[in-house]
């Protein structure tokens, strides 16, 4: 069967994006310049009390690393989407979103005024009826995150490049919510956010 | 009454006696009341005046509870074979709660010990890890839900004997006027994961001695708590052992005295900005001043 393209949108460097996926359609998102940190939140369309849980999604695949074939699972455990394919070999998902608050902590109060994730996320999740209360631990497209083996926790250089991308299958109907991420003070977009594109096919795209 | 016979439960003067014939009937457990008799059993160098609570969660137990700022939460493994998800939201904007991901990634660690604090989301410090004789806390992989305790136990409703820790944990907010929404991803303490080179999470369960784990609240904080198996479990039956729940008050301690605050630039400037908070509040900055 072949695919048909619904929708395709550049996402400037900074911004946040949303939409419906609906169940079987495929979400390709393409990191159009290379190692751009594409942070995302999932709901269900028709019940965002259940939505995307990084947590939950882990520890039924036994791995930190979203790979090909990882299943996005709700926080009641529901299958919400599927990784059907990617050519990054690997996304994070336990590295959280950036904030202004964050970056305080993180590089210095001087950052406060910086945009952010956090901000981006509030802004469009309020698009739909949702606030703070409904933000929770998200997923890092092309974003690399490692624990050593004494438990050190951080962001380093990307493993993406021009072009990559990653397919995702609705399994339900899916409200999408993305931070195409600001961040300049860490590796995570290599110090230069880009833009992304953002595609919704019937079918698997080839 | 005589003790072979419970009073008969005809009448209502029958039923009220045998209702009130049951106090210290009970197993070990349940909540001390008043708190203060905790002081003398547990050998806390507490006034009794002090004390704020204490419980003895059982296996597929929960709890929700109050701490004022400055308050010590003592959780204790008491078998050695416990987990207990925690949660913790502030009591005076319950938006703001734990955020493990920033728990991690603003103290470059993935595992909790002594001298961690847990972050909210908007960078300042709900609590502090003032002591830890554990050492297998898990901020990764969070509680149990319902279908998947289900899956693997046959049932994982707050009613059976083997429920989730999500389901625990909502009852628990529940009573504090919160919803599911206001549940984030929460922390597993005497019980975890840990990762592999490759990103494989590692099981760090099954029982080990006991421990305990001493928190600290920077804030007035709700905290919720859930008594279940860690989700990773690898024992083909639902198995987890009792937490002591003690809370007390404490004077609040001198920040330049405080090594945790002192231990980091990070956890330095999150000080800073739980300061801030509090001097807006007019509870003023941390201690002696």
């Amino acid at each position: 069967m072949s695919a048909t393209l619904v929708s395709s949108e550049v996402v400037p460097a900074r911004a946040p994006w949303s939409a419906v996926v609906e169940a079987g359609q495929v979400l390709r998102i393409v990191d159009l310049e290379g190692n751009q940190a594409v942070d995302c939140l999932l709901y269900l369309a028709d019940d965002t009390d259940e939505r995307y849980s990084a947590d939950t999604t882990i520890a039924m695949q036994g791995s930190i690393f979203l790979v090909e074939g990882s299943v996005l699972r709700s926080n009641e455990g529901e299958p919400m989407m599927t990784v059907v394919g990617t050519t990054c070999a690997y996304h994070d998902t336990i590295g959280g979103a950036c904030s202004r608050e964050s970056n305080t902590l993180r590089y210095g109060h001087h950052t406060f005024h910086q945009h952010a994730c956090a901000d981006n996320f509030l802004h469009e999740a309020s698009r739909w009826g949702l606030d703070a209360r409904d933000l929770v631990s998200n997923i890092n497209w092309f974003m690399n995150v490692l624990v050593g083996p004494d438990g050190t926790f951080g962001i380093v250089d990307g493993i993406s490049a021009p072009g990559l991308t990653v397919d995702l299958r609705a399994e339900l109907d899916t409200l999408v919510l993305v931070s195409n991420c600001p961040q300049i003070n860490n590796p995570c977009n290599g110090f230069d956010p880009t833009p992304i594109r953002m595609e919704i096919w019937d079918g698997v795209p080839s | 009454m005589p003790d072979d016979a419970p009073p008969a439960t005809g009448t209502l003067a029958g039923a009220r006696d045998h209702a009130r014939s049951q106090e210290g009937a009970a197993p070990p457990g349940g909540r001390t009341a008043p708190a203060a008799a905790a002081v003398d059993d547990l050998g806390l160098a507490v006034e009794p005046a002090d004390l704020l609570w204490d419980e003895t969660l059982p296996a597929g137990g929960y709890a929700g509870h109050l701490l004022p700022r400055g308050a010590v939460l003592r959780l204790a493994d008491l078998e050695g074979d416990a987990c207990c998800q925690l949660v913790v939201h502030r009591a005076d904007q319950r938006s703001e709660r734990t955020n493990v991901a920033d728990t991690m990634k603003v103290q470059w660690q993935a595992y909790l010990g002594e001298g961690s604090v847990l972050l909210s989301g908007l960078g300042r410090v709900l609590m502090t890890v003032r002591s830890d004789t554990s050492g297998r806390h898990d901020c990764l992989c969070g509680g149990s839900v319902r279908a998947e305790v289900g899956e693997r136990f046959g049932d994982g409703s707050p009613w059976g004997p083997t429920p989730a820790s999500r389901e625990l944990l909502a009852l628990a907010a529940a009573k504090q006027g919160l919803s599911r929404r206001d549940l984030p991803p929460a922390i597993n303490l005497f019980a975890g994961a840990r990762v592999a080179d490759d990103g494989t999470l590692v099981p760090a369960t099954g029982p080990v001695a006991p421990s305990v784990v001493e928190l600290r609240a920077e804030l007035h904080v709700v905290v919720l708590l859930s008594v279940t198996p860690h989700r990773l479990d690898p024992r083909d039956t639902w198995s987890v052992t009792p937490v002591r729940a003690t809370a007390w008050r404490e004077p609040l301690v001198d920040p330049e005295a405080d090594p945790v605050r002192r231990s980091t630039p990070e956890r330095r400037r999150a000080f800073l900005n739980t300061d801030d908070l509090l001097a807006g509040i007019g509870a003023g900055a941390g201690g002696a001043r």
